[in-house]
């Protein structure tokens, strides 16, 4: 079997220990009950103490023998325009209504492509708003103002 | 005959106007997103789950389940026809299937996965009808520590049958329990890892997690190296298989559809292994195996019965224990408890209407699947020519706008895109995000029978062992974790895997 040192193993297992102690600490600041009466803390306490323990193993199983994954490139155009979507989505739904905060999110979306022509994508973009403009408020009724305050309309 | 009753009281559910409707729209979105690469029946549950909330709770989950196992028929189309599965169980139909297709055969390989799923859809619902209640009879003597044993099992046994090491699956198994303690404890209501955020004491939304998980990470995968897709399309003509190919079929189909109902109850994937497993089968019992992978038409037909039958008998554990054996499973858990009932051994008594529609309402499901696929199989690859550039915005949209409207909370929003990133990072290193999922939503019942059980025994921890169901569970749960990791068996199981990738 080929031993090697693994970039991803390592990764993961920094992530899981990371957010064990993370979970850990957290809980330590909650009350831990006793075995009869459980607190709140106690449960997160043991997961958290058992992942960052597993997230050690695969660290150390990452240095000496990984598991042979390629990490392959990031698309950080497609990463970044997705997450600016989502959140632009999430702030603004309510502030600027459905149809222009849909219309930003699936342009934004559709230029996460980076073969995507930017007239194919206001194509695609004002295609997506009107269908899930029929689709949410019209067909199924979802109450979210169409047009927002932040319109002064 | 209770039974014979019980299945008409169903099919009096099921047949209802707009039952049908809605498991017609089920199966026809099932069928899409499985022939479609790139979206899976996860994501599109999770999408369409806030939509249902107005439904009936039996019209709801009749169409959430037709995407389930309609998806199952679809991704066995685009395997054949272009050799992509648009599902993960579908991978090994491509074998022998996209080779038949290449020697004009298309035809025989989708008639034969599609009367094969057929008959093994109907096979594995009577399955269903008959085996869940006594085993919910059963699930209703369990106590407390029972259950923590039980939910503990379904969680261990997830990993063993996951891709990828066992160490990395129990890792996002934890990650994905810690992350279901967000929010206020159930016993003091204390608010826990909120970080002063009010929006965040209701716990974060499982939507958000699945959408993120199965869709946003999905996505950013396949853009990392885009191609546009080459649709080479087989012409398919000649539907029906030959006299010939239809005496090869029956016992493939037989074999396929037992091993899928019985493989189908195991948590975590028992669909994927249920067709790599009657791959095997056949391909060992066969008396020309050398045919195999050049255009058997029993690898297509044991395979396709397989998965489709584990599809139906998967709800099993969700109906009598409340447990998922599949993502999409425990997506219909949140689905039942949107709609005020809890998934489990109670069902059955409370909610009869319910339970024998939903199981009557796959039979039908299954019927109109075959009516859908075998003579509008035109219109599936004409569906292949739809670019991915509109897609997967098309999916983005829909999820930020299905998950907002849950609680109309901009948070289960963002989460999505905290989810996607995560999830992108951790499936990037060799991590299932199956695991996650199941932890995260069977989380919070582990901690509710550990604490209540604990309770009851006055704090004494052995009452795990000193039950005898309890034992009987834990000891199970074990002797998995040793399958999942000894290197021997993960040898075997990396080959069968292997003929995935």
């Amino acid at each position: 079997m080929e031993r090697r040192r693994s970039f991803p193993d390592v990764l993961a297992g920094g992530i899981f220990v990371g957010v064990g102690v993370a979970f850990v600490v957290g809980s330590l600041g909650y009350e831990l009950g006793t075995p009869t009466r459980m607190g709140p803390g106690a449960f997160p306490l043991l997961v958290g103490a058992t992942m960052a323990v597993l997230g050690l193993a695969i660290v150390i199983k990452g240095l000496i023998a990984g598991e042979v994954v390629s990490f392959g490139p990031i698309p950080w155009r497609a990463v970044a325009l997705i997450v600016v979507a989502v959140l632009f989505f999430g702030f603004t739904v309510r502030r600027l209504g459905f149809v222009p905060t849909s219309a930003v999110t699936a342009l934004l979306t559709t230029l996460a492509s980076p073969r995507v022509r930017l007239l194919t994508a206001v194509a695609v973009a004002a295609g997506l708003t009107v269908a899930s403009t029929l689709i949410f408020v019209v067909g199924l009724q979802l109450r979210i103002p169409l047009w927002g305050p932040w319109l002064g309309l | 005959m209770e039974l014979l009753d019980n299945l008409a009281l169903g099919f009096s559910t099921a047949l209802l106007i707009q039952n049908v409707l809605y498991c017609f729209v089920g199966v026809l979105l099932g069928t899409a997103v499985g022939v479609l690469p790139g979206i899976g029946p996860t994501a599109t549950v999770a999408m369409l789950l806030p939509i249902t909330f107005s439904f009936e709770p039996v019209t709801a989950l009749i169409m959430l389940a037709g995407i389930y196992y309609g998806a199952q028929y679809g991704g066995s189309t685009t395997a054949i026809l272009i050799n992509l599965p648009g599902e993960s169980s579908a991978a090994v139909t491509a074998l022998d299937g996209h080779e038949m297709a290449r020697q004009g055969r298309a035809g025989p390989a989708l008639a034969a996965a599609a009367i094969g799923s057929f008959i093994a859809g109907t096979v594995a619902t009577v399955v269903l009808a008959a085996a869940a209640p006594p085993l919910a009879s059963v699930a209703l003597k369990f106590g407390p520590a029972d259950y923590f044993s039980l939910v503990l099992l379904g969680l261990i046994v997830s990993i063993a049958l996951a891709r990828g090491t066992a160490l990395k699956a129990l890792a996002m198994i934890a990650l994905g329990v810690l992350l279901g303690t967000v929010g206020q404890d159930i016993y003091t209501g204390t608010p826990r890892f909120v970080f002063e955020q009010r929006e965040l004491y209701g716990g974060i939304d499982f939507v958000s997690v699945a959408v993120g998980l199965f869709g946003v990470a999905e996505i950013l995968r396949n853009l990392e190296n885009e191609q546009t897709r080459t649709a080479i399309v087989s012409k398919v003509t000649n539907l029906w298989p030959t006299r010939e190919d239809r005496r090869r079929i029956v016992a493939p189909i037989l074999r396929g559809t037992g091993l899928g109902a019985a493989l189908g109850v195991l948590p975590g994937g028992g669909h994927v292994l249920a067709s790599f497993t009657s791959y095997a089968v056949e391909k060992r019992v066969s008396k020309r195996p050398q045919e195999f992978g050049r255009g058997a038409i029993e690898g297509v037909a044991g395979p396709e019965s397989a998965n489709n039958a584990a599809a139906q008998t998967s709800f099993i554990p969700l109906l009598t224990l409340g447990l998922p054996a599949h993502p999409v499973m425990a997506l219909m858990i949140g689905a039942f408890i949107v709609h005020g009932i809890t998934p489990g051994p109670n069902v059955i008594n409370d909610e009869p209407a319910l339970f024998w529609g939903l199981i009557a309402s796959m039979w039908i499901g299954n019927v109109l699947l075959l009516l859908l696929n075998l003579p509008l199989i035109g219109l599936w690859v004409r569906m292949l020519r739809i670019p991915y550039q509109v897609l997967f915005p098309m999916i983005i949209l829909f999820a930020a706008i299905g998950t907002y409207s849950l609680n109309f909370n901009a948070y289960d929003v963002y989460a999505i895109a905290f989810f996607g990133i995560l999830g992108y990072i951790l499936i990037k290193c060799g991590c299932e995000p199956a695991p996650l999922l199941l932890g995260f939503v069977l989380g919070p019942l582990l901690e509710e029978n550990l604490r209540r059980a604990l309770i009851i025994s006055r704090g004494d921890p052995s009452v795990f062992l000193t039950r005898p169901i309890s034992a009987v569970l834990l000891a199970l749960a074990l002797a998995a974790l040793l399958v999942a990791v000894l290197p021997t068996i993960r040898q075997r199981r990396a080959v069968v895997f292997a003929e995935e990738e």
